[in-house]
């Protein structure tokens, strides 16, 4: 094999559905996942946003499928859609900043749907219905502050993220016999719109950046080349990881 | 909008400074007790009570609570 050819991080022949890719973490991991060599196929809310992704993505044979996965119709549909994939990526979430006595339960519903119920629902349809090929690759975007670390304003944020991270270990369990490996990513904050949404002041963030030790906060593509990392068969021994991506964040 | 219930509820935020102490015209944030957390508690009631979505920067470019109490008025 020539130099040139050798790259077992290659997404070359692979299938891979992102979820939340419509912005931010998901749209990075899905343009990465193309130049990677994959087809990707990439759903999200907003169909303008998930075509303007697709046309930054590299490849002929990519393909959109806008649905809302908080609806169970539409994420049955979505598995149609997607059929026999070789990676999985639930990169959808949402982020408040709510003080923990104003999470009613209208709020934690909110987010637990969102960040939980939806990546694993989906992921439970993609296994019901066998569309996950024999060695397939499922990630999830868990976070530091899903029971490592946490921060003020984000209890519910923090306990679906932990949910997630947990549950995805005994998914690895159960899914080991047929060679399909689950692991989560737990970055730190990473700029995307999503925490522009201004509860927390420009002033806040600047300051917060400092207190990680390589001196700013993630960017999409950080994140988006480990996803590339756990979608490749590089990772043909790893499952029911946690990858902490942080700038250094945790080690203090 | 009545502005005696909006005080009265920003007052019920704080837990070390008396509610004696606030009016129309205070400067909120020169409280000891003001505070990053306290900013996101206001934010979060003024959504609950008021169902409107004010900002980070709409805390910081107020002064006093009769400012943030007209910026939530017209918002409404």
């Amino acid at each position: 094999m020539s130099k040139e050819s050798y790259n077992p991080f290659s997404l070359n022949g692979k299938r891979i559905l992102v979820t939340g890719a419509s912005s931010g973490i998901g749209r990075a991991i899905a343009i990465e996942c193309s130049r990677m060599g994959a087809q990707v196929l990439i759903t999200a809310r907003n169909e303008v946003r998930l075509a303007e992704t697709i046309s930054m993505m590299d490849g002929s044979e990519n393909a959109m499928y806008t649905a809302d996965l908080t609806d169970d119709s539409q994420i049955e549909a979505l598995t149609e859609f997607a059929s026999n994939i070789d990676g999985l990526v639930n990169c959808a979430g949402v982020i408040s900043h709510v003080p923990f006595r104003f999470n009613n339960r209208n709020f934690i519903d909110s987010v637990m749907e969102v960040n939980f119920f939806a990546p694993t629902t989906l992921t439970q349809n993609f296994i019901k219905r066998k569309q996950l090929n024999k060695n397939a690759s499922v990630v999830f975007i868990s976070s530091i502050s899903g029971g490592m670390v946490s921060a003020i304003g984000i209890a519910t944020y923090s306990a679906s993220k932990g949910a997630i991270a947990a549950m995805s270990k005994s998914l690895a369990l159960e899914l080991a016999p047929r060679g399909i490996r689950v692991n989560c990513i737990s970055s730190g904050m990473v700029e995307t719109a999503i925490m522009k949404e201004g509860m927390v002041s420009y002033e806040q963030l600047e300051k917060d950046r400092l207190n990680y030790p390589l001196g700013r906060y993630g960017k999409p593509d950080d994140i988006a080349w480990t996803a590339v990392y756990l979608l490749s068969d590089a990772t043909a021994w790893m499952t029911g990881s946690n990858i902490i991506i942080d700038g250094g964040y945790t080690c203090i | 909008m009545d502005i005696k219930k909006f005080i009265e509820l920003f007052a019920l935020q704080f837990d070390e400074t008396d509610s004696s102490e606030f009016k129309a015209e205070t400067e909120f944030k020169k409280f000891d007790e003001w505070s990053s957390f306290l900013a996101l508690t206001i934010i979060a009631m003024v959504d609950e009570e008021y169902g409107v979505k004010i900002k980070g920067d709409d805390i910081r470019n107020s002064n006093t609570i009769k400012d943030l109490f007209n910026l939530v008025e017209s918002k409404k």
